[in-house]
């Protein structure tokens, strides 16, 4: 701010208190020639009129009270252009001094935390009661409260994994982030080879909708599904291409959302997040989410179909 | 000018009082609507011009600007005859502002479902209807001040400083917040940029809050309060500091709805400051109000009209306290994007908006049509009660929901993760949904009767006369 806008801000603002203080004060007492607090003075509309009490002594000090009150925190916080005030506050410092009080109370937890395995962390209450937390308040939003997904957000909770659960795997999934790409292979395959593939596909899983078209689906699979997906369609999670061979669904098995991921395409993104959480925070979810696998594992059931 | 043959023109003043009525049952049915959409989501019924992001625009715009501008138009063309004993400066050009301020609702009502919106919060008409919105504007300032510029007793009456005041202002925070470039006769980008477009929007927004719903209503206020009680207004004296104070300090107040933003820490400063020093110059108004009723008590047993007065003072006062306490950094810290602030709004909205204008217009509609009070005074009472009870309901509710967020959301654990997820917040929240949703039917409730009240008193009338000007009463000083 140049020292004229600075000057303005400061002259404007406080020319406009002074002006209220000086109207309080000209109308706070009574002077020579005024008209008597209980004598009514014009009529209008033949019955309207006004009596000229004194300014109610409480309501007067109210009024300057909280004048003073305004001036000295201008003299303590900035507001008065480029006056910084004399707390030396500002909203930039209270944010990084509570952030830095934050660390201070976490850096001995991280330091414990950053010598343990995933697995490790994955079994300590401590670490765990915080990625529940982190979990809530960062993840819920498209993975659920229970972590089961929702469709175009994977179930956490079951064993299949597009991109894999390797510790390392998680780390980077969460960290950095993954862009999953199905084309869109209306042109390629037009309508009649769409309902081949799909009729190809649940007959992998499933029953077929249309039996007569698995074996041409098939053939049609093998020429341009095949690459990405896998010769048993069982994916391939270098490139985050999911398992077509099993019984969970990412978009929904039915025939219209298969219709549209196949002819249309997908277009999904997991957003980094080390940049908004930093790298022990990370750490920390992706061991949450290799206790709600191990969890999975232990109670022999996976989650409900609609994530992968 | 033969004088002594001159009426009033009151036709454009009954046209606007009952448009008041019509449009606040539209606008708080929006608004019942929504708090049930709040509580079921599906009520939306997956229709787009049904979803609340549209519907809740349309509420705001139909409460404040149709069913509060409705009001405000009826009482400062009635009051600014009345008490300048002339009639209005131009028949034609306020039967413009009746028709033009008519289609301009229509078209918010139009275009905001359809998802048309500038996105600047009570400014969301896009900007063919802001043209419209300022020419009537402008068309509304020259049968005011023309009217004054005509008056007939030399004093101009404390209730037409406010609504100058109003309606200046009003001019002005509108063609500047609604600047805009143009792309296609629906779609605009503002001519501000980031944080000076955020500044500039709660500078019209919450001067919005200041003139159009405070001083303008303050000039309601100072005409029918006095008129009601009989009694002569408190202090003159008082009526000066605060109308002066109230408008310059105003002015400053709209960074307070930014803080810990973008917005520099000096600007936050100097608007949570200028908001703590309006405690005064806004109580000023309810005290000259309350101590005008004052004598007057008695009155309260058997006019259920001044019980809306008395009230809406109340919330008037309340919320005026309220509100500059909010604008404390360290409460606004907890009390921003909570429901602390809709229950703050509705009890300025509705509980001394909405009161002072019902009251306003019961006793207003009776005498616009030749009648001396309105059909049925049991039914103004029943009014009050339901109304009254169903605007606590709202507020407690959402001061406890509001309140309760705010300490959920900044909760945290020992090791400086958040307690609870947002959705926490939000499930401790739906019985508050719950009770908001009662009092808003309650308030629903209200105006059915009222409506029923106004269509017996209108429909018994017997010939509307116009009402003949009297001379001005010989000067006491």
């Amino acid at each position: 701010m140049t020292s004229g806008w600075s000057w303005f801000i400061a002259i404007v603002a406080l020319a406009n208190v002074a002006g209220a203080v000086w109207l309080l004060l000209a109308n706070g007492r009574a002077a020579a020639g005024d008209v008597a607090a209980n004598k009514t003075t014009h009529v209008w509309d033949q019955d309207l009129t006004e009596l000229n009490n004194p300014l109610p002594r409480w309501w007067f000090w109210l009024f300057i009270l909280t004048v003073i009150w305004g001036l000295g925190y201008l003299v303590l916080y900035p507001g008065l252009g480029a006056w910084q005030g004399t707390l030396g506050w500002s909203q930039a410092k209270q944010h990084a001094t509570e952030v830095h009080a934050a660390r201070e109370l976490q850096a001995p937890r991280y330091l414990r935390f950053a010598t343990m395995s995933l697995d490790q962390l994955a079994r300590d209450p401590d670490a765990m009661g915080e990625a529940r937390s982190l979990f809530a308040n960062g993840c819920a939003g498209c993975h659920g409260s229970d972590a089961r997904g929702a469709p175009g957000f994977p179930n956490l909770t079951d064993n299949d994994w597009l991109y894999g659960n390797a510790p390392e795997t998680l780390v980077a999934t969460i960290g950095a982030g993954r862009l999953g790409i199905m084309p869109g292979w209306q042109a390629v395959l037009t309508d009649a080879g769409v309902d081949e593939v799909i009729a190809y596909l649940q007959s992998l899983s499933s029953t077929p909708a249309n039996p007569g078209l698995v074996a041409a689906g098939a053939t049609r699979y093998a020429t341009f599904c095949v690459a990405c997906h896998g010769v048993d369609a069982r994916g391939n999670q270098v490139l985050g291409a999911p398992n077509l061979a099993d019984t969970i669904w990412l978009y929904g098995g039915d025939t219209g959302s298969l219709r549209t991921s196949i002819a249309v395409g997908r277009q999904n993104q997991m957003p980094a997040h080390e940049a908004l959480l930093g790298p022990d925070r990370v750490r920390l979810l992706a061991a949450y989410v290799l206790s709600l696998g191990q969890a999975a594992e232990g109670g022999g059931s996976n989650g409900p179909a609609g994530g992968g | 000018m033969t004088v002594a043959t001159q009426t009033y023109n009151d036709r454009v003043v009954r046209q606007f009082a009952l448009m008041t009525v019509v449009w606040g049952v539209v606008g708080m049915l929006v608004g019942t609507l929504l708090a049930a959409q709040l509580l079921w989501p599906a009520l939306n019924f997956d229709i787009p011009w049904l979803t609340f992001s549209r519907l809740r625009p349309l509420h705001t715009n139909a409460v404040i600007f149709a069913f509060g501008g409705s009001a405000l138009f009826a009482s400062s063309y009635y009051i600014v005859q009345r008490t300048c004993h002339v009639r209005l400066f131009s028949d034609r050009l306020a039967s413009f502002t009746f028709w033009g301020w008519q289609l301009i609702i229509l078209l918010a009502a139009i275009s905001l479902p359809l998802g048309l919106t500038s996105s600047k919060e009570y400014a969301e008409l896009e900007w063919p209807i802001d043209v419209l919105i300022a020419i009537v504007w402008v068309v509304y300032g020259i049968v005011f001040f023309g009217t004054i510029m005509q008056r007939r007793i030399q004093h101009i009456y404390v209730a037409n400083w406010f609504f100058a005041a109003y309606i200046i202002t009003i001019a002005v925070l509108h063609i500047v917040n609604s600047a805009a470039i143009p792309v296609t006769w629906t779609k605009s980008y503002s001519l501000y940029a980031g944080t000076v477009d955020a500044m500039v929007q709660w500078w019209y927004g919450h001067n919005a809050v200041g003139f159009f719903l405070t001083a303008g209503f303050l000039g309601m206020m100072y005409y029918f309060v006095p008129k009601q009680a009989g009694r002569p207004v408190y202090s003159y004296r008082l009526s000066v500091v605060h109308f002066w104070a109230l408008i310059s300090i105003y002015m400053w107040a709209g960074p307070h709805h930014l803080h810990y933003t973008s917005l520099p820490d000096w600007a936050q400063s100097l608007g949570m400051v200028f908001s703590l020093m309006l405690i005064a110059p806004s109580w000023g108004g309810m005290i000259n109000g309350i101590m005008t009723l004052s004598g007057a008590w008695g009155k309260l047993r058997t006019d259920p009209i001044l019980k809306f007065l008395i009230v809406s003072l109340s919330f008037y006062g309340m919320s005026t306290f309220e509100g500059p306490m909010m604008s404390i950094r360290t409460v606004n810290a907890l009390s921003h994007y909570t429901d602390w602030t809709i229950g703050h709004v509705h009890s300025g909205a509705l509980g001394w908006v909405a009161m002072v204008s019902i009251g306003s217009m019961y006793i207003l509609i009776p005498r616009l049509y030749g009648r001396k009070e309105m059909f049925s005074t049991k039914a103004i009472d029943l009014h009050f009660w339901v109304m009254t009870i169903g605007i606590v309901l709202y507020v407690a509710a959402m001061w406890i929901a509001g309140v309760m967020q705010g300490l959920m959301w900044r909760a945290t654990n020992a090791d400086g993760t958040l307690t609870y997820s947002f959705v926490e917040s939000l499930n401790s929240t739906y019985p508050f949904y719950a009770i908001r949703l009662l009092g808003g039917v309650l308030i629903m409730v209200g105006m059915v009767i009222m409506v029923w009240n106004v269509y017996r008193t209108v429909a018994q009338r017997a010939q509307v006369v116009d009402v003949a000007i009297p001379p001005p009463a010989a000067q006491a000083a």
